[in-house]
């Protein structure tokens, strides 16, 4: 396999060229396997969308094109008018994000709301926020419990909520062998869905369990789809696909809070500009003590914690 | 059913050779040299303002009288308790035998008259004595709260709406007593809202008509996966 990461315009890249590299490691059954289930869906797509470009190549016609196809898919598939933009990152802008675990009660209104923000699938109640339980005294996320439902906050407990911390070394990125997630300029890390292939490394690097997959196609009722989406955050993503937090992009980018953090009705959540220092975000880091999950990995998350003591 | 093995076929290889992958690409990031110093931008764009929600209206007791117009009346603090006198003692709720009683009162054991004016009723009073509105109760509660009005001030208590880039838009924040109540400040105990449904959404046989996971692969491969991704099965 194929660490390497060259920078994407630097060479000549098909999907094809990158399946062939994970073919020449696997061995050509295990590749053809490997394959079957990405035939399987190919069934479900559009040639336009077969022959869509990678995000970073598509020239601003192009991606006209292809957010009006989206638009127009949404309203065929879903009956839903919605309308899917661009949004670009802003110069001078890299995007940080604080929790007080002190203030959280574990109320969870910040996964409901990134649920609804993003579009997410409603029979599993999906969401890109995993708040566990954890018992005082112990930091790692590994022993705490996402699936608590009981009265909050318990004496004895103190709640976390987790979602994709945006490191600046995502190991998800260099794992995706066809560079269908990279890291935005404002530090968001995204996905391409129309790129992406569905093989899942991205979910098993992330030591954050940060990612999800689309087993299933997205079912929501047309009347709680919510219309104002981009391509790279919470457009409705295909079946077979990789998606996570993007800090609420179409919010951010537009300078706006995220869902989860106007949901929080603690205000455990601080967000803001990392390059600002007047942020809030740069008081937190200033101010408290903070702390990132798993540090010893040298991951760099962008997310930070901190108790009020 | 054909689906689910190949994906699962798929989901096996890559698992195996995942963990090579990842170790590598830790271990190269570890190494990576740090990042060049961030620059930094400081905007002089004009700001929009940040609204902080108003402090309650000076509080009525409802009566059983009703006015002219048929509504139940309410009266001022101040009718009655410009003819009682003042007890600084009183410090719970269980001490009030002729008015107000059953009240919820559990803020540190302290005398109302910390907080409400004896001399005022209709007003509070901050600790040098001097009368405070009711619209601006924050300043009472942060001579108390030193380090929790500074957080709110600085933007790390409390919570906001609306813009975190206020060259674009405005922002609203919350009043200390929209989150405590002032009689019985700890915030309240709530029931988690989106209730874990699925771990994780893989199809079920109830659900769609597929397989579990994990019920056709060979019970060792099963063990292991399901020991490298607890989160993924059920
Ligand atoms: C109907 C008459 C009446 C009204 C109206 C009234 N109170 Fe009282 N209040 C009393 C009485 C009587 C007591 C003494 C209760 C006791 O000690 O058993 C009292 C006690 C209190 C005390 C405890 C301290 C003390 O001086 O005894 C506070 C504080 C207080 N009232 C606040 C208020 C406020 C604030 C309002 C307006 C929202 C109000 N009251 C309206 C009759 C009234
Ligand atoms: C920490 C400051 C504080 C203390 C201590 C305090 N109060 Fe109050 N009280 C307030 C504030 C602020 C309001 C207005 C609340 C509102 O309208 O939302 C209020 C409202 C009231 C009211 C009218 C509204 C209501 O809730 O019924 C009464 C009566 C009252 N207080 C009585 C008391 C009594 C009796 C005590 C002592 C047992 C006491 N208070 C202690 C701050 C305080
Ligand atoms: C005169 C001093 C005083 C004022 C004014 C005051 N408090 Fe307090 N507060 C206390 C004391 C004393 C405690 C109890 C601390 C303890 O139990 O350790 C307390 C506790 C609290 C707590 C923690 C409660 C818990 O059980 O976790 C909160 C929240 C709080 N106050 C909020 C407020 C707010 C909001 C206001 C303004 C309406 C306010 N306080 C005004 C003295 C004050
Ligand atoms: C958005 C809701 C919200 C607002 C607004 C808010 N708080 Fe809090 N506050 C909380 C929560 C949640 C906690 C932690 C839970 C608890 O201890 O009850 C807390 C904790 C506290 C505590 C207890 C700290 C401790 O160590 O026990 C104090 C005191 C307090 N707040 C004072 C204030 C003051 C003063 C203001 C206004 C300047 C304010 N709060 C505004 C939500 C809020």
């Amino acid at each position: 396999m194929n660490t390497e990461t060259a920078p994407l315009e630097s060479r000549d890249w098909t999907r094809r060229d990158a399946l062939k590299g994970i073919g020449a490691t696997l061995g050509v059954a295990a590749f053809a396997k490997a394959l079957a289930p990405l035939t399987e869906w190919t069934q479900d797509l559009s040639v336009d969308q077969f022959l869509q470009k990678h995000y970073k190549e598509l020239s601003p016609m192009d991606l006209a094109i292809v957010l009006a196809r989206l638009e127009k898919e949404t309203k065929e598939q879903y009956g839903a008018d919605v309308s899917i933009k661009d949004y670009k990152a802003q110069p001078g802008v890299k995007f940080g994000y604080a929790l007080n675990l002190s203030i959280c009660i574990g109320c969870r209104k910040c996964a409901e709301a990134c649920h609804i923000e993003n579009n997410h699938d409603r029979p599993s109640a999906q969401s890109y926020i995993r708040v566990f339980e954890m018992q005082k005294g112990s930091l790692d996320m590994e022993k705490g419990n996402a699936h608590y439902d009981h009265p909050v906050p318990q004496k004895d407990k103190f709640y976390m909520p987790v979602q994709c911390h945006h490191c600046d070394h995502p190991p998800c990125v260099s794992v995706c062998p066809v560079e269908a997630t990279w890291k935005e300029p404002d530090g968001i890390v995204v996905v391409d869905y129309n790129w992406c292939i569905g093989c899942r490394y991205c979910e098993a690097a992330c030591p954050y369990h940060a990612r999800r997959f689309n087993w299933t196609k997205p079912q929501i009722p047309a009347e709680e789809i919510n219309p104002d989406q981009s391509y790279l955050s919470n457009r409705i993503r295909p079946q077979g696909v990789m998606e996570k937090c993007t800090f609420c992009l179409h919010r951010t980018r537009n300078g706006k809070l995220p869902a989860c953090l106007e949901a929080c009705p603690t205000g455990a959540r601080v967000f803001g500009n990392l390059l600002d220092p007047n942020s809030e975000i740069r008081k937190v880091l200033a101010e408290k003590r903070v702390f990132v999950l798993k540090e010893e990995l040298g991951l760099k998350p962008n997310f930070f914690y901190f108790f009020d003591v | 059913m054909i689906a689910i093995t190949t994906r699962k076929i798929a989901f096996v290889v890559s698992c195996l050779c995942f963990a090579a992958v990842l170790l590598a690409g830790v271990r190269d990031h570890v190494a990576a040299p740090s990042d060049a110093p961030s620059q930094t931008i400081i905007s002089n764009a004009p700001l929009h303002p940040v609204i902080i929600r108003p402090g309650p209206e000076t509080p009525r007791i409802l009566t059983t009288q009703t006015n002219y117009a048929g509504e139940i009346a309410r009266a001022s603090c101040s009718s009655c308790h410009t003819t009682t006198t003042p007890n600084r003692n009183t410090a719970s709720s269980a001490q009030l035998l002729k008015f107000h009683q059953g009240m919820t009162y559990a803020h540190g054991n302290q005398s109302c008259l910390n907080c409400h004016n004896e001399t005022d009723y209709d007003s509070l009073r901050l600790a040098n004595g001097s009368s405070l509105p009711y619209a601006d109760v924050m300043k009472l509660c942060g001579q108390c709260h030193g380090p929790q009005l500074r957080d709110y001030e600085m933007g790390l208590h409390g919570g906001m709406n609306g813009y975190w880039d206020r060259t674009r838009g405005p922002r609203t924040r919350n009043n200390c007593v929209d989150c405590h109540d002032p009689h019985n400040p700890a915030y309240p105990v709530v029931q988690p809202v989106l209730p874990p449904k699925d771990r994780i959404a893989v199809p079920r046989k109830s659900e769609h008509g597929s397989v579990k996971l994990c019920e056709k692969t060979a019970a060792s491969i099963c063990n292991v996966l399901s020991s490298l991704h607890p989160t993924l099965f059920a």
